[in-house]
């Protein structure tokens, strides 16, 4: 095809699977030079993955990646970068002790030699004037005194800077979320002229209005598939929306309507957008794309509301993780362990843990949600992810807070487990426990009485009852529709 | 799995073989002369460490770059105080004990207000407070060697049924802190800590009031070794805790307590301890200087590591 | 005010800020230090902790620690009063050699992900053990040529100064301004985009270790000139100093901020706090005392900054 002989990259079939979610599932995608491809989609929908393929992090488990006509077998990182693949990440990808000319240094390999620094500091202040004329950042200055603005900027003009090996496709992901408006409309500029040149850009955004006159094409992604693709001008702001929303099943009404609006406020906490409050029995969900502030609400809301200090007899707010790693499991122990440490308080006398009542409630909680092991004994990492989460649901509800907070703790779980946990939140709710759930999938999310979506730290909307629906939370969570 | 097997899978069992082999070589080639007097000097000198030993554990438990370097400048303080204050008289043991209490509860205090307050790596606090602590030390003692109450000498240099007492009070130590840590809610919050310090916070632990009564439990249990050690010895000398620096680092890891935190245990401190003085004794016997010991001691703690380490990896 | 203070430069002005308060007071209390030979007392043992300084600071440099550096130095002591004495080639051999494990440390640390304090500790026990038995007991005689050149008195500023400008500027231009600098601050930085953009992050810690070895190497060298003998005790102390001299010149434990000017202006500081005090008249019990408070004190003035830093950012 003479399609797939001329593009920068093209991606064919691929697909990609962590543990039992299909992250992406047989996507392709073909970047032709002096186009710009917007790639939108809502959380979960695979636009991370599809970008790691391309810049090579990632191998796909079926599925071919080709570049200007040829397959690639053995694609990496390297390979990609000498291709004139390059990438602006959402988290920072510098060196914040190191200066700006010396972080060139670090990325282009091949600048060595005697009179680098006046080499890097050449290439690296030639990028940002092209890119952003009248910057006034000085090169020699170090990352980390930097803004995150002027990181960010120099992060797009590491991209766009010429070593040696010219960028050719240079993905874009989130590049303007902290650049002010001006900015933005000079990098967004920068990238007009780029693919009049004959470069090839993925611009990733959940600005609306930047995706719909940047791009020449855009992709829509949903549940790891390419749901649309059309010729930018044929898309406006609703229809984008709408792609990205689920094309057939509108099966709302799975939250209990008519939220128990009259039960006393148990929490409440000021930020930086709309008040946020809790009242007790309350399902109540943050929305909104990963990343936006969700996470350090329940942390702050964790921090004011737990000791730190001196242990506690009745702890107000309990913690349900999302990142198991990380703030989760603790890996040397066995379940039982695991499971009883939030409430070793009510399993012992006097700073003594009773071991008959700690393996008797354990053996409860097993049977109530099916901890599917022979022995509470085994360690922790025995289990599936799953199994590993609903311990730690057990941990929480099994202490006697009011409060559960919940940080997208669904992830990478299968769907039985998700069941059995729906049920026992709404159980459990129902007995007047208040759930504060971050959750970054759709379906979770309509299971809430009341829903706070983010955007960029801010809560931006509050919906309710019959209003919590996948059209109003995407509407909310990209900027450039509400008007 | 068969009992044996078991005990196999603990990971405090390779220091005790390896104490119990050593024990064993030296002991064959002195014909069995010395055996009583060898196992008694091998329990007093270990005592010693598995005191500080055992105080250094529970630091290292709680996780990453928690470590305490004050444990010697501790010692030293504590031990000149304590003999100054007893000047040779029987009827201020007590107060002597206490105060060498209070100074290892007040050192624990600015090591972790350090911490907290600066907000620097426990190294680097336990460090500067070691410098100043150390200061104190040499000013009270002044070059003076007070010696200790006779009662107290006589009582850190006898034996009860062929036990050494130093070696009683240790295990007296060892049994209250393991107990601590199987037993109580304290125990299961530090090794919690250690394996996590974010998933500790949000179980609800609370961590800052665990981690301060960790660094205040090895601070006093380093006071009460050094007040031991100078009984022991016949007075406080200013270098007498230098050596146990780098030893209570290296009992904990021999011990088979993970580095990375979170796993702990009392019995690999007592195996460590006691292989640690055997060495030595078992080198002297094959005339080998301490060039060699201490060699070998590096080396072993290296493999420990390695081996220590790549299980680790293994798991992932 | 357009005019703006980099990290970097607040970095070094809190321990130049400290060094000159010291040695002004020192001035004021004995004038008569405030000259060629005077100088050169105070600094004189400063040499050799500047040196283990900087090789301390290249360990941290890539977010390791080195707690072997006291007994690793009096080894290199030992070995340069005996076997570099007598037989000079034998000598230079060991102490490549010493160079060479120091680098295959910094190897095994980074492959088996093993913890560096744990590793330098099993290491001080084996560089102690050399040392024992190179001289079993204090001895041993340093060469003619090291002797001649820690004495040497170059006009204008006594030897102790201009080694420790020379040093610093020798490791300035080796941390700060070549590319391997670059790429070893890198990794104590975000390793992750290092190994991004194609580097070998074990390469880049076997120069870091390699180059601590080095600097070390130089450091027990530059000790037996001044002490003309060496034992294997001898520098013992320079682990915990090495440390204290280099946060004390604006490095920190993680994140490969470094700097070698204030390593070297960290290892002077603790050197002048000692005699400060003797000019004080307090009893010399307190020196290693002083140079804990010194720490605190310099640590307290960086926080402080520093919140000052965050809040006018945030304006």
């Amino acid at each position: 095809m003479n399609d797939v002989s001329k593009a920068v990259i093209a991606v064919d079939g691929a697909k990609v699977s962590f543990g039992a979610v299909k992250a992406l599932d047989g996507v392709t995608l073909r970047v032709m030079p002096g186009e710009c491809v917007g790639l939108v989609g809502h959380n979960g929908a695979g636009k991370s993955t599809i970008v790691s393929v391309i810049n090579g992090g990632l191998t796909p488990h079926a599925g071919t990646v080709a570049g200007d006509g040829e397959q690639l077998e053995r694609y990496g990182i390297n390979a990609a970068r000498a291709r004139g693949v390059r990438c602006v990440f959402q988290e920072l990808s510098l060196c914040p002790n190191l200066s700006i000319v010396e972080n060139t240094r670090i990325m282009h390999r091949d600048l060595g030699g005697f009179g680098w620094r006046t080499r890097a500091a050449k290439i690296i202040a030639t990028s940002l004037d092209t890119v952003f004329p009248g910057h006034g950042i000085d090169t020699s200055q170090t990352v980390g005194d930097l803004s995150i603005a002027e990181r960010q900027m120099v992060e797009i003009a590491m991209a766009f800077s010429n070593a040696g090996t010219a960028p050719r496709l240079v993905i874009l992901d989130e590049p303007t979320s902290s650049l002010d408006a001006s900015l933005a409309r000079q990098m967004l500029d920068h990238v007009r002229r780029f693919i009049a040149a004959g470069g090839s850009v993925i611009f990733i955004s959940h600005i609306l209005h930047e995706i719909l006159e940047t791009s020449d094409r855009i992709v829509v992604m949903k549940d790891g598939r390419v749901v649309a693709e059309r010729q930018a001008q044929d898309f406006d702001h609703h229809g984008l929306v709408e792609a990205m929303g689920s094309v057939a099943k509108e099966d709302a009404g799975q939250h209990s309507s008519g939220g128990p609006s009259t039960a006393p406020v148990v929490l409440s906490h000021k930020t930086a957008g709309l008040p946020f409050t809790a009242r007790a029995g309350e399902i109540i969900g943050l929305a909104g794309l990963a990343g936006h502030g969700q996470t350090e609400l329940l942390l702050a809301l964790h921090a004011t509301h737990s000791g730190n200090w001196l242990p506690e007899r009745d702890p107000r707010v309990t913690f349900v993780a999302g990142d198991r790693r990380l703030n989760g499991v603790f890996e040397l122990w066995s379940i039982l362990r695991n499971f009883s440490i939030a409430s070793l308080g009510d399993l012992s006398r006097r700073g003594l843990i009773l071991a008959d009542e700690e393996e008797a409630k354990g053996a409860d909680w097993k049977r109530r949600i099916e901890i599917r092991t022979p022995d509470m004994d085994n360690r922790i990492l025995s289990l599936s992810g799953g199994n590993q989460q609903k311990v730690l649901f057990a941990r929480a509800l099994s202490t006697r807070a009011p409060i559960v907070l919940m940080d997208d703790p669904m992830r990478g779980v299968d769907v039985g487990t998700k069941q059995e946990v729906y049920t026992i939140i709404r159980d459990e709710a129902a007995r007047g426990r208040t759930f504060i759930w971050y959750s970054t999938e759709m379906d979770e999310v309509r299971l809430c009485d009341r829903v706070y979506v983010f955007r960029e730290g801010r809560i931006m909307a509050e919906l309710a009852g019959d209003a919590v629906n996948e059209k109003n939370i995407i509407a909310a969570s990209f900027e450039g529709v509400a008007a | 799995m068969s009992p044996v097997l078991r005990l196999f899978g603990k990971p405090w069992i390779w220091s005790w073989l390896a104490a119990f082999v050593v024990w064993f070589l030296t002991v064959t080639v002195s014909l069995g002369g010395g055996t009583l007097g060898l196992s008694q000097a091998a329990l007093t000198f270990a005592a010693f460490s598995i005191i500080v030993g055992i105080g250094q554990m529970f630091v290292i438990t709680l996780g990453p770059g928690n470590i305490d370097l004050s444990v010697p400048a501790t010692m030293t303080l504590a031990g000149t105080v304590a003999l100054k204050l007893m000047n040779v008289e029987n009827g201020m043991i007590l107060p002597g004990v206490l105060v060498a209490i209070v100074i290892g509860l007040v050192v624990g205090l600015c090591n972790y207000s350090l911490i907290k307050a600066l907000r620097i790596p426990p190294i680097i606090a336990t460090l500067s407070v070691s410098f100043i602590v150390q200061s104190a030390a040499i000013w009270t003692n002044r070059g003076l060697r007070i010696k200790p109450p006779s009662l107290l000498a006589d009582f850190t240099t006898s034996n009860t049924f062929g036990i050494p007492n130093v070696a009683i009070v240790a295990l007296l130590i060892s049994i209250f802190a393991w107990f601590l840590l199987e037993k109580t809610i304290y125990g299961r919050w530090i090794s919690a800590i250690g394996q996590s310090m974010p998933a500790a916070r949000m179980a609800g632990i609370p961590v800052d009031g665990t981690r301060l009564v960790t660094y205040l439990f090895c601070a006093v249990l380093a006071s009460v070794a050094g007040y031991l050690l100078a009984c022991f010895s016949g007075g406080a000398a200013l270098n007498m805790g230098s050596e146990y620096l780098l030893m209570s680092i290296a009992v904990v890891v021999i011990g088979g307590t993970a580095v990375a935190g979170g796993d702990s245990n009392v019995p690999g401190i007592w195996g460590a301890s006691l292989f640690m003085f055997l060495v030595v004794s078992m080198l002297n016997t094959y005339g080998l200087g301490a060039g060699i010991r201490l060699i070998m001691t590096g080396l072993i703690i290296i493999s420990v590591i390695m081996l220590a380490g790549g299980r680790r990896a293994g798991m992932r | 005010m357009t005019f703006r203070l980099s990290s970097d430069t607040m970095r070094l002005a809190i321990p130049a800020l400290s060094l000159t308060l010291l040695l002004a007071a020192v001035f004021w209390l004995q004038p008569r230090a405030m000259s060629y030979v005077g100088l050169n007392l105070l600094f004189n043992l400063a040499v050799p902790i500047a040196l283990a300084t900087i090789a301390q600071m290249l360990v941290m440099a890539v977010n390791d620690l080195d707690l072997s550096m006291g007994t690793f130095v009096s080894f290199v002591a030992c070995v340069t009063a005996t076997f570099l004495r007598d037989a000079p080639v034998i000598g230079i051999l060991i102490l490549a050699g010493a160079i060479a494990s120091y680098a295959a440390i910094g190897v095994v640390i980074h492959l088996r992900s093993l913890p560096s304090i744990v590793v330098t500790l099993g290491m001080s026990f084996v560089w102690g053990g050399l040392a024992v038995l190179l001289l079993p007991a204090p001895g041993g005689q340093s060469p003619d040529w090291v002797r001649w050149l820690m004495t040497v008195k170059p006009p204008l500023a006594p030897m102790a100064i201009v080694a420790s400008v020379i040093i610093a500027v020798v490791a300035h231009l080796v941390v700060m301004r070549s590319s391997l600098g670059v790429l070893i601050r890198g990794v104590g930085g975000n390793q992750r985009s290092v190994e991004r953009a194609g580097w070998s992050i074990v390469a880049a810690r076997a120069a870091a270790y390699g180059l601590a070895g080095f600097f070390a190497v130089l450091a027990g060298v530059a000790l037996v000139g001044l002490t003309t003998s060496a034992d294997a005790n001898i520098a013992l102390r320079y682990t915990l100093l090495s440390i204290a001299g280099v946060i004390l010149g604006g490095g920190e434990f993680i994140g490969g901020r470094v700097s070698p000017i204030g390593a070297v202006i960290g290892a002077l500081t603790l050197t002048l706090a000692g005699s400060f005090l003797s000019f004080l008249r307090i009893s010399p019990d307190w020196q290693i005392g002083a140079q804990g408070a010194i720490l605190i004190i310099v640590l307290a003035l960086r926080l402080m900054l520093n919140r000052l830093e965050k809040r006018e950012k945030r304006r």
